[in-house]
């Protein structure tokens, strides 16, 4: 019989790290020890625990890394709540590569980055951000606005100071919502942040978070001269098939598992705005 | 073309029948006409169409995808695909033979779901011209002719016989195996009986309804229509127009526990239903209105946005005469269409 | 009669007294009336129809309703008048949030009855004395209007309406109506093999559309139990072959007490699975345990399964059967 897609192949998960109290990150590898498949970043796979669930989720590693493959997961739900619960050997199933990818070889290369991310949101940037890393001759000066709920809620906090900010050409601007005891950096909302920071409007922009974010995000954006064409956004809707053949995430006549989940901001403003 | 007297009408499906499954439509004892397995004796019904469109052979509503067991820590995937074998389906009027392109459309484009594939392969299919269409026939809308439906053989019932034409390679092998029972004809009379039923068709009620109004670059300003809350107001967010339409592929994914392990399968799904698209954080259509919406939407702009400008509805009527509410999809166009 | 019901809830809009009106809405084939909201004159002048293809019962559109501004007249026949009453006991409509004028009804006609009987390509209907006309393509049609009645309405529960604010048509004959539970009693003469297999039967058509339960005025829960992913029976499609037998009989048992017999479930089964023998069967039961008792005759009755008295039957009754 041909490969179907939606028999899914068997992971074990190597490694949790408890990134904030309800976000953990889990290195997969296949049976063989090896990466479960290429990816590009941006791009989403499909993972299940048989009997609790199956749900899409963006792959946070980079492409070029060709050992393993890691997802930040939020505890929000029954499949995310039994893969908190998971130990170390645990195997899941899982399926992929789903989706379309940031344009990493075409409209990003060469161009000024700006990630903006809130809380989970800088999951799927992730991937992004050190893909651009290791290939940092392709691209220009790497900008991020990353922000959170509190210090706490900062995923990825330790490899944000240790390597993102060590790196030369990459600024990373944090922020927290609330004033904290401990955090002596920026206080306040991403959206307001990006336009006191006041980048250049030649950067591309790359943006995920929750959907009011990334609203007032767009909005100031605007109001500092970027264009909708400079804006990439990824999006996340309830989807069962990976493949554009179950027929619920759809925007419009777009799919975000097949179309998507990458969408150009310009592009997304033509469809419905059921999202 | 060739031509069946009537009275060998049993003899040809004992012959159809002989070595491989022959799936024809027959009432059951309510009355209703259905596909059912072909075994002596069974007559051919030649009602217009059945309850259930014919969608059920290759997209049944139930089906099961893979076994998992689990043990401690480790899950085993067990691929429990079955190769599928040959079979006949008899009697497939020209509306659910068009809604198989648009089956396809969704399940053969890549990555080709396996399922249905193998169904579809091994299918060859005998339609039937429509002779009494019904009030609620409007595939004519979509640009199907009901006399001269697609397929492998092509069949028209009349009161002396059935005539055949195969239309592709399946279609002559499955001729070719029948051909001693089989006469040469002109056609005629069935040719006759096609003008009648054209004629009929310019006579029904909605022989008028056109799509024009509607197709892929219609997409905001239908959406965006006010008359979207009056027309969903009554909608019970039932899925029985998702489940009577040959068109409708939309399907859920579950976890079943049969307490030795896994099973996952996939049923049919309706994007009426509330559960369709909620997420633990969210659902991105929270009312009936738009529920209601994405249904007709998808066939009448969403569809025909994907796929060069062809429709996702065949025009059977089945929703005309099985929504509870008498709410369906040519209510709908004419709403939208009546821009006043 | 239409043009009767028009002109009132007109003057019921007109003078405020009501802010919108549910009733029926003319469709595109003559037989095929949509449930809708009319907001003016204009709206009820131009699209509402009472005729011979009113089925719906609208009482459970008032639910909805009761969130909006003002009072809601609602049309209820005979039959419907018991859901309305139901749906107040249960505290899922307001009284003084609706006006309800009840309607003559002498039975409605099923459009699937006239396709069983062969009739399609209709073009036109109209009433003729006990019979309809029917234009078809195929050429003109009689059809006696007690073969084409709506099976819940070949057991009218006749008399007066048990709920109304006015009555309009009320000379109107209801249907002569046949004993109930004869098709009951035909069931509990089966064997338990015979009867198994005749409701395996007729529930292994089931698809599983929920139409219904999403029709029917007792299955006013906010979330159904079947449609909670947590209640692990919240399935939608047969799982196991017992899948749909089990969603049927959980509803009936869920309805038992309160389910008035309006017939909605079988008249919108896709699949014209007779789902009120269920029901039937039920109400008999209570009929004969608990002495006869009909929901939504009056409101706020206390339905015998919910109430304690000194007579009720001993769970040892079951040996009896």
């Amino acid at each position: 019989m041909n490969f179907d897609t939606l028999i899914p192949t068997v992971g074990v998960v190597t490694d949790i790290r408890q990134d904030t109290p309800d976000v953990k990150t889990f290195r997969v590898v296949g049976l063989d020890g090896k990466k479960p498949f290429i990816h590009k970043p941006g791009q989403c796979a499909m993972l299940s625990i048989p009997g609790v669930g199956e749900a899409m989720f963006s792959i946070t590693s980079s492409p070029t890394n060709t050992e393993f493959m890691e997802f930040s997961i939020k505890k929000c739900g029954c499949l995310t709540n039994w893969l908190h619960l998971m130990e170390v050997g645990q195997q899941i199933t899982i399926r992929g590569p789903y989706g379309n990818a940031f344009p990493v070889e075409t409209d990003l290369k060469g161009k000024d980055l700006l990630f903006i991310a809130g809380g989970i949101g800088l999951a799927p940037l992730r991937s992004v951000i050190n893909y651009v890393r290791d290939n940092r001759a392709n691209y220009g000066d790497v900008q991020i606005v990353y922000g959170s709920r509190s210090m706490d809620d900062l995923v990825d906090y330790k490899e944000i100071i240790d390597e993102w900010m060590c790196d030369e050409g990459i600024t990373v601007n944090l922020t927290i919502d609330r004033e904290q005891e401990g955090w002596d950096g920026h206080v306040g909302f991403v959206p307001n942040y990006v336009k006191e920071l006041n980048p250049d409007v030649k950067k591309t922009v790359l943006v995920c978070g929750p959907p009011i974010m990334i609203k007032f995000t767009l909005a100031g954006l605007k109001e500092l001269g970027f264009t909708e064409t400079q804006v990439f956004t990824t999006m996340e809707l309830r989807m069962k098939c990976g493949v554009g053949k179950c027929g619920r995430c759809n925007i419009g006549s777009k799919y975000v598992c097949k179309d998507g989940p990458v969408f150009r901001y310009d592009k997304l403003s033509e469809l419905p705005d059921e999202y | 073309m060739k031509f069946l007297k009537k009275e060998n009408l049993s003899a040809l499906f004992e012959a159809l029948s002989a070595d491989s499954a022959l799936y024809l439509p027959t009432k059951d004892k309510n009355g209703k006409t259905n596909y059912a397995r072909y075994s002596a004796g069974m007559e051919y019904s030649d009602a217009l169409n059945t309850e259930r469109s014919a969608k059920d052979f290759f997209f049944p509503q139930t089906e099961d995808l893979v076994d998992f067991k689990m043990e401690g820590k480790t899950i085993e995937v067990i691929d429990i695909r079955k190769p599928s074998e040959d079979y006949v389906i008899f009697g497939v009027r020209a509306c659910d033979m068009a809604s198989f392109d648009i089956l396809d459309s969704v399940y053969l484009t890549d990555p080709v779901d396996s399922f249905y594939a193998e169904r579809r392969s091994h299918a060859t299919i005998m339609t039937m011209a429509c002779s009494a269409p019904s009030e609620t026939c409007f595939c004519r809308t979509f640009g199907i002719d009901p006399a001269s439906p697609a397929g492998d053989v092509q069949c028209a019932m009349t009161d002396a016989g059935l005539y055949l034409e195969a239309l592709t390679e399946k279609g002559e092998a499955l001729v070719a195996k029948i051909s001693a029972m089989l006469e040469e004809s002109d056609g005629a009379e069935a040719a006759e009986q096609g003008k009648r039923c054209h004629e009929i068709m310019d006579r029904l009620p909605l022989s008028k309804l056109t799509p024009d109004s509607f197709g892929g670059d219609t997409m905001m300003e239908h959406f965006r229509s006010e008359k979207w809350a009056s027309l969903s107001e009554a909608c019970l967010g039932c899925g029985t127009c998702t489940f009577v339409c040959p068109t409708c592929q939309c399907y859920d994914i579950r976890d079943f526990d049969t307490g030795n392990g896994i099973k996952r399968y996939r049923c049919w799904d309706s994007c009426m239903y509330s559960d369709f698209t909620k997420m633990a954080h969210g659902n991105s259509r929270n009312s009936q209105l738009e529920r209601f919406r994405q249904r007709f939407m998808h066939k009448l702009v969403y569809y025909p946005a994907n796929n060069d400008g062809k429709f996702g509805c065949v025009g059977c009527g089945r929703c005309l005469s099985k929504c509870p509410i008498s709410m369906n999809i040519v209510k709908v166009m004419k709403e939208l269409e009546d821009r006043s | 009669m239409q043009g009767k019901l028009i002109e009132r809830a007109c003057a019921l809009l007109e003078s405020g007294e009501v802010a919108r009106v549910i009733g029926w809405k003319s469709g595109e084939l003559g037989y095929d009336t949509t449930p809708a909201v009319f907001e003016t004159a204009d709206e009820l002048r131009a699209d509402f129809v009472y005729g011979d293809f009113c089925g719906a019962n609208l009482s459970k559109y008032l639910i909805k309703n009761m969130k909006n501004e003002g009072k809601t007249l609602v049309f209820l026949k005979l039959c419907d008048t018991y859901s309305f009453n139901q749906l107040l006991t249960e505290h899922r409509i307001k009284r003084e949030k609706t006006y309800v004028i009840a309607v003559g009804c002498a039975g409605m006609a099923d459009p699937e009855r006239l396709r069983g009987l062969g009739v399609t390509g209709i073009t036109g209907i109209c009433t003729d004395g006990d019979s309809y006309k029917i234009d078809t393509v195929y050429g003109e049609k009689t059809v006696a209007k007690k073969d084409a009645l709506c099976i819940k309405c070949l057991s009218c529960k006749g008399g007066e309406p048990v709920v109304y604010d006015e009555i309009i048509g009320g000379d109107v004959t209801p249907p002569e109506a046949s004993d109930r539970f004869e098709q009951v009693r035909a069931l509990e003469a089966m064997t338990p093999d015979e009867r198994f297999d005749f409701w395996r039967g007729e529930l292994s058509r089931c698809i599983r559309c929920n139409a219904c339960r999403n029709v029917c005025p007792a299955c006013s829960c906010e979330s159904c139990v079947f449609d909670n992913p947590d209640s692990g029976i919240a399935q939608k499609a047969a799982v196991t072959s017992f899948e749909e037998n089990n969603f049927h009989i959980i509803r009936a048992f869920h309805v038992a007490g309160r389910c008035t017999d309006c017939g909605e479930c079988s008249r919108v089964c896709p699949e014209n699975i007779p789902l009120h023998l269920l029901n039937r069967k039920f109400i008999s039961d209570i009929d004969h345990f608990y002495g006869e008792y009909q929901a939504g005759e009056s409101e706020g009755q206390r339905a015998p399964l919910v109430n304690y008295t000194e007579d009720d039957a001993e769970p040892s009754a079951i040996y009896d059967r």
